[in-house]
């Protein structure tokens, strides 16, 4: 496909090559950003290879990415307010807007029509058409918002950092419904969605504390937790904030990063009691489970950022360290676990781990890579 | 990297009380900067969580007040005092780097 070809300035890359009449499905296919040169590098998971490089998609640092249900575009989301849409058969950007000044997120709605971009200036949540990337509702904030995630229903939970305050937005019918569910606590940093999407999880930055709000309940149920693991003036700076997507449900618990301190805290799912802390390397940034077994995965915040550490969720141990590069920013996980994919921001490289034996089993080249994304994610709600 | 450089040179030619950096820890300086920094601040500097670092945001701030923020932090906000991992001299040669780089496109 010249097309391809030409994207692909990659002289080092092996070239799968994809043709224009060749069938090709898109199910083990993921997108690594490149965050300091706006660049994603399209990868197959089954080859363990890079099949091509797309570029133009703006300021990455922080970026992230949603996937179509048909797992063949992917919606990545810019810090410098870019919306791209990439087309993974062609290789290339189809459709594109630059729909705020910064950002910091979005997701996908259920039913995969609609995309939200939650922004920091202007503050708010703004959702376009999937197919063609038009506004259709803008919904304005009084902050930066964070955490924005998919319901059920044509419906999206967000929080914003200034004021605290958490929202639904409701987009199923001819116009927004936004509701608030109220202030959480100081400074929300991120927040999640159970996978049951039951759960809205809120981390906070300002004061200790996590905050559940029950979505099954009607009218939602808020309930703060862990609101004493530590005091905040024994408290390490934490030089990167923690990311909660991917945050571990393991166990019948929670496992969540504690802010300003090297450790993680296990919280049972039923009760929002602490049923232990594991002393860690450093600042936690990532937490995720690792698919079919009873581990979770942590990477941690600069300068302790050369380790990637494996704790069980049973024992609360840390049952491995890896050294595996320089700046590890994150991991994503063959969808059913058997392999780790690590971007290494320093040693350029992306790291593809076997979970069992620790082994590595193969690298693939990329210019400081940050977020790697499989198209599996389509599927999961939350993601 | 080079440009880094030139700015660098620049600056000293400019007014010769500037903090001077061996090149092997200037380039890891600015390179946290982009990185580290950047997580929050952007890797343009044009704002993120932290607030915009851009030279005409910060346009006549004297360096040794955006070291001394660079240091110890602003503490209530998601700043961290960076003091554990810069010297008072890096913490000066980051803020000059800041007051003089080249707007990104
Ligand atoms: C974890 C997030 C975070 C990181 C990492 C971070 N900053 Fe900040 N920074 C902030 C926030 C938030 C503010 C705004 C504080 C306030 O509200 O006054 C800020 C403010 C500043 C200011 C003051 C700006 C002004 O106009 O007064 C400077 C200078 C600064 N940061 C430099 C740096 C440098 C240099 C680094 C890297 C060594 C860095 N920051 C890393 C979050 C961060």
């Amino acid at each position: 496909m010249k097309r391809l070809l030409a994207a692909t300035a990659m002289a080092l890359l092996p070239l799968t090559a994809l043709s224009d009449t060749a069938i090709r499905a898109t199910g083990d296919l993921g997108l690594v950003i490149e965050r300091a040169s706006g660049s994603l590098v399209l990868v197959d998971r089954s080859d363990r290879a890079a099949l091509a490089r797309i570029e133009g998609l703006g300021d990455l640092s922080h970026a992230s990415m949603t996937y179509s249900p048909d797992e063949r575009f992917a919606y990545v989301f810019a810090r410098d307010g870019g919306l791209s849409k990439v087309d993974l058969l062609a290789g290339e950007v189809v459709a594109r807007t630059v729909q705020a000044g910064n950002s910091i997120g979005g997701a996908i709605s259920d039913d995969g029509r609609l995309v939200a971009v939650s922004n920091y200036t202007p503050g708010g949540v703004r959702v376009f058409d999937a197919d063609t990337l038009e506004l259709v509702a803008d919904v304005p904030m009084a902050g930066k918002t964070i955490g924005l995630a998919d319901l059920p229903g044509r419906r999206f939970a967000w929080a914003v950092w200034d004021t605290g305050e958490v929202f639904i937005g409701d987009f199923s019918g001819a116009e927004p419904a936004i509701t608030s569910l109220g202030v959480a606590g100081a400074n929300p940093f991120d927040a999640v969605v159970t996978e049951d999407a039951s759960t809205y999880l809120v981390g906070l930055f300002g004061e200790k504390g996590v905050v559940a709000i029950d979505l099954w309940a009607d009218p939602p149920v808020t309930t703060k937790f862990l609101k004493d693991y530590g005091k905040v003036e024994d408290d390490m700076p934490v030089y990167k904030m923690p990311h909660l997507q991917g945050w571990a449900f393991s166990e019948g618990q929670f496992v969540l990063p504690a802010v300003g301190r090297h450790e993680l805290l296990w919280v049972d799912r039923a009760t929002l009691q602490e049923t232990g802390r594991t002393p860690v390397h450093g600042q936690p940034v990532f937490i995720i489970a690792q698919p079919a077994s009873p581990y979770v995965w942590v990477n941690y915040a600069t300068p302790l950022n050369g380790v990637v550490q494996v704790v069980d969720s049973r024992t609360h141990d840390v049952v491995k360290t890896l050294e595996p590069g320089r700046a590890m920013l994150h991991m994503e996980f063959a969808p059913r676990g058997a392999e780790v994919w690590m971007s290494s921001r320093d040693d350029n490289k992306v790291l593809i781990y076997d979970t069992r034996t620790f082994e590595k089993l193969a690298e693939i080249d990329a210019t400081a890579p940050s977020g790697i994304f499989f198209t599996a994610r389509a599927h999961q709600p939350g993601l | 990297m080079r440009k880094a450089a030139l700015c660098l040179c620049l600056l000293l030619g400019a007014a010769p009380v500037r903090a001077e950096m061996p090149a092997p820890r200037a380039a890891e300086l600015e390179h946290m900067v982009i990185q580290d920094c950047g997580s929050c601040h952007g890797l343009t500097m044009k704002g993120g969580l932290g607030s915009p670092l851009t030279r005409d945001v910060l346009d006549g701030a004297p360096p040794e007040a955006l070291a001394s923020i660079i240091l110890d932090g602003v503490p209530g906000t998601a700043m961290p005092p960076w003091r554990p991992l810069l010297t008072e001299a890096e913490a000066l040669w980051i803020a000059q780097y800041l007051l003089t780089m080249e707007p990104a496109r």
